[in-house]
């Protein structure tokens, strides 16, 4: 397990308040303002930074991500290219946890291994690709263990028990919940709901726990955040960003405000 | 080889297929292929599958024999599966038939469904409307415009269409979008993909639903070529009319197994549609497969003539044929299919849709290669009046 992931959560269970994982897309709005952004929002209480890697077909995203997505393709983001933003951004920031969450297709663009060289030559901390389901996954998890970074994985409303425990068991760094049967920035929040499949998650293991995709604002962060280690946020700030005027304070702001309710 | 056996437990094809989704439908898929397993030999099920075709569809299909464009070709006996006649007017309407029985099964009351030339959205349509569900066709706005006649039946079938202008508006995002109202509504939506494409076990469903054309074609052959036949051609977006069209002749290695890509303005210009031609592996709209792609696993943006084989991926079965060597893989660019499409509809007053005119444009190059005593079965799989509007305008006339 990396260990600033592993940190990060010690410290907040320490701190008696959740991880705020914060998602932008790589490139959005271009290379300099990502890295901007993420020191900002570091800056005002982000405690893990996720990374979404430019994709043209963002099958899990809804409509705020796709056009994030858009907008870092069109200035000609990549992989490579965010390799090269986190080479910089650690110039300055050793210590926060940088997961990489995007699709199968860019990953292999690379191969695991060649991946995985440059993710060590950076610190990188975690991987989540969104369609690769434990069954597919043989050739990134075998490299991705063997190179020390998390592989993060996904369980929904719709995981059965039995196969939640499967997927817990090849999963490190933080299990990642989704809170809704829907894409990302999804309305449809029942905190109710995901409050019992986390608490019958707890059963099948000890690491922590983060809740994603339909965490819009501070309210639904809040209605949430007592089951979960973690809450993670994405679209609210790839909206912010997507407005295009003083990016950096509109992010800022919206962090400090996310991070004081999960205190 | 035991092609019997494809797709293994997995769902894959050699290292083609699986199902590379997020985790929200993963459970969806292996309820999909349970059910189907379930149902796939029941004898309810099947008879219900066989009077839908012989009395919805109108199958079997004719194997005709195109007298007058064997002889002005002067080579291989042609003969033409006549797809085209079925009911909606394409192969499509067999997969729809099969997969409304398998969602009704299910119980879900929703049906959605992605579309490229618009046949398989007026496909979808057609059984939903039929079986009383309600419909959502999801479709790139380009495409609605270049296919308008096919939209405007969809809506009149009382089915809703949705335009997509996320990407190249084509349909590789159609059915992305499609997939986002799966994961979103997955407890009573059925999506009927309409190739053999996507994660398993959808293109093991889409091939056998339409198996039914080469189950025929393998009958047929006995009383109308006397024999089998030495070749069968077929068009390649996704490739279900090809799947279905090779799949019962795949032990059968004497029959040469052709499927045809768009080769768009040419394959050396890099705009054309033919992933099996000029792409390489990746994964796409959960499967591993050909993609056109570039060195950053970005899928790029296509171009055909016809809006139906507009596609960068292909169904994974095809890829694995391709690899082992048992069907081989041809192109027929934009022209090649336009002139194909005007002779076939003045030699034998049959008008093919685009997509089945690359087929045509396949067999005009290589029947006068052949023997006279050889014999080539193409699929016309779908017909042409759809294209109309499409051939008028690039002759520059207007309607």
């Amino acid at each position: 397990m990396s260990s600033k992931i592993k940190e990060v959560f010690s410290k907040v269970h320490a701190q008696n308040r959740k991880a705020l994982i914060t998602y932008i897309v790589s490139g959005d709005p271009d290379h300099k303002t990502t890295i901007d952004i993420m020191h900002a929002m570091v800056g005002e209480g982000a405690d893990i930074i996720e990374l979404g890697i430019p994709f043209s077909d963002p099958m899990a995203e809804g409509v705020s991500i796709q056009k994030g997505h858009e907008r870092a393709l069109e200035k000609g983001a990549s992989l490579n290219d965010t390799f090269e933003l986190v080479k910089e951004f650690r110039l300055s920031d050793k210590k926060t946890p940088i997961v990489f969450m995007g699709y199968m297709n860019t990953f292999e663009s690379l191969g695991a291994k060649l991946f995985m060289e440059k993710a060590i030559a950076v610190d990188l901390d975690g991987i989540l690709i969104v369609d690769m389901p434990p069954e597919e996954s043989s050739d990134f998890s075998r490299e991705a263990t063997k190179a020390n970074i998390d592989i993060i994985r996904l369980i929904a409303p719709t995981t059965s028990s039995s196969r939640a425990k499967k997927i817990c068991s090849q999963c490190s760094g933080y299990v990642y919940y989704i809170s809704v049967k829907g894409i990302t920035g999804a309305a449809n929040l029942d905190a109710d709901d995901v409050k019992d499949k986390v608490s019958e998650l707890r059963l099948h293991t000890d690491l922590p726990i983060a809740i994603g995709f339909g965490i819009k604002d501070a309210a639904s962060a809040s209605s949430v955040k007592d089951v979960a280690d973690g809450i993670v946020v994405g679209s609210v700030f790839v909206d912010l960003i997507g407005e295009a005027d003083n990016i950096i304070d509109k992010v800022s702001l919206k962090t400090k405000e996310l991070s004081e309710v999960l205190n | 080889m035991s092609e019997e056996l494809m797709p293994d437990k997995n769902g894959r094809f050699g290292i083609y297929g699986g199902r590379y989704v997020a985790e929200t439908l993963v459970p969806a898929l292996e309820e999909l292929s349970e059910q189907y397993e379930l149902i796939k030999n029941e004898d309810k099920f099947l008879k219900e599958f066989k009077d839908d075709l012989a009395h919805y569809v109108g199958r079997p299909s004719p194997l005709y024999f195109a007298k007058r464009w064997t002889e002005l070709l002067g080579g291989a006996q042609i003969y033409l599966k006549r797809e085209d006649l079925n009911h909606t007017g394409a192969h499509k309407i067999n997969n729809t038939v099969g997969q409304i029985l398998l969602a009704k099964h299910m119980g879900k009351q929703r049906i959605i469904a992605e579309t490229g030339a618009g046949q398989h959205g007026v496909a979808t349509a057609s059984v939903a409307a039929r079986h009383g569900l309600e419909c959502i066709v999801y479709m790139g706005e380009e495409d609605i415009k270049r296919q308008s006649l096919n939209v405007f039946r969809i809506k009149l079938l009382g089915a809703k269409v949705v335009g997509v202008s996320s990407g190249t508006s084509t349909l590789k995002d159609a059915m992305n979008e499609a997939m986002r109202d799966w994961v979103t509504n997955v407890d009573d939506t059925y999506y009927i993909i309409g190739s053999v494409a996507g994660p398993h076990p959808y293109p093991q469903i889409v091939r056998d639903f339409n198996a039914v054309v080469g189950e025929e074609v393998l009958e047929q052959s006995k009383s109308v070529i006397g024999k089998d036949p030495d070749m069968l051609v077929a068009c390649v977006g996704g490739g279900s009319n090809a799947m279905g069209l090779f799949y019962p002749f795949i032990e059968k290695k004497n029959v040469r197994l052709i499927g045809v890509e768009a080769g768009g303005l040419g394959l050396s210009t890099g705009k054309h549609a033919a992933p099996l031609n000029d792409g390489k592996e990746g994964v796409l709209h959960g499967m591993r497969t050909y993609l056109m792609q570039d060195d950053a696993g970005q899928v790029i943006e296509t171009h055909s003539v016809s809006a139906g084989l507009d596609y960068p991926g292909v169904g994974p079965e095809h890829a694995w044929l391709k690899d082992i060597g048992r069907a081989e893989y041809e192109s027929a660019d934009d022209q090649e299919a336009l002139d194909a499409f005007k002779e076939l509809t003045r030699v034998e007053g049959i008008m093919p849709a685009l997509e089945t005119a690359h087929g045509i444009a396949y067999v005009k190059k290589v029947a006068p290669t052949m023997d006279p005593n050889q014999s080539i079965v193409v699929n016309v799989s779908g017909r042409g009046d759809k294209d109309i509007n499409t051939v008028a305008s690039i002759e520059g006339i207007e309607l």
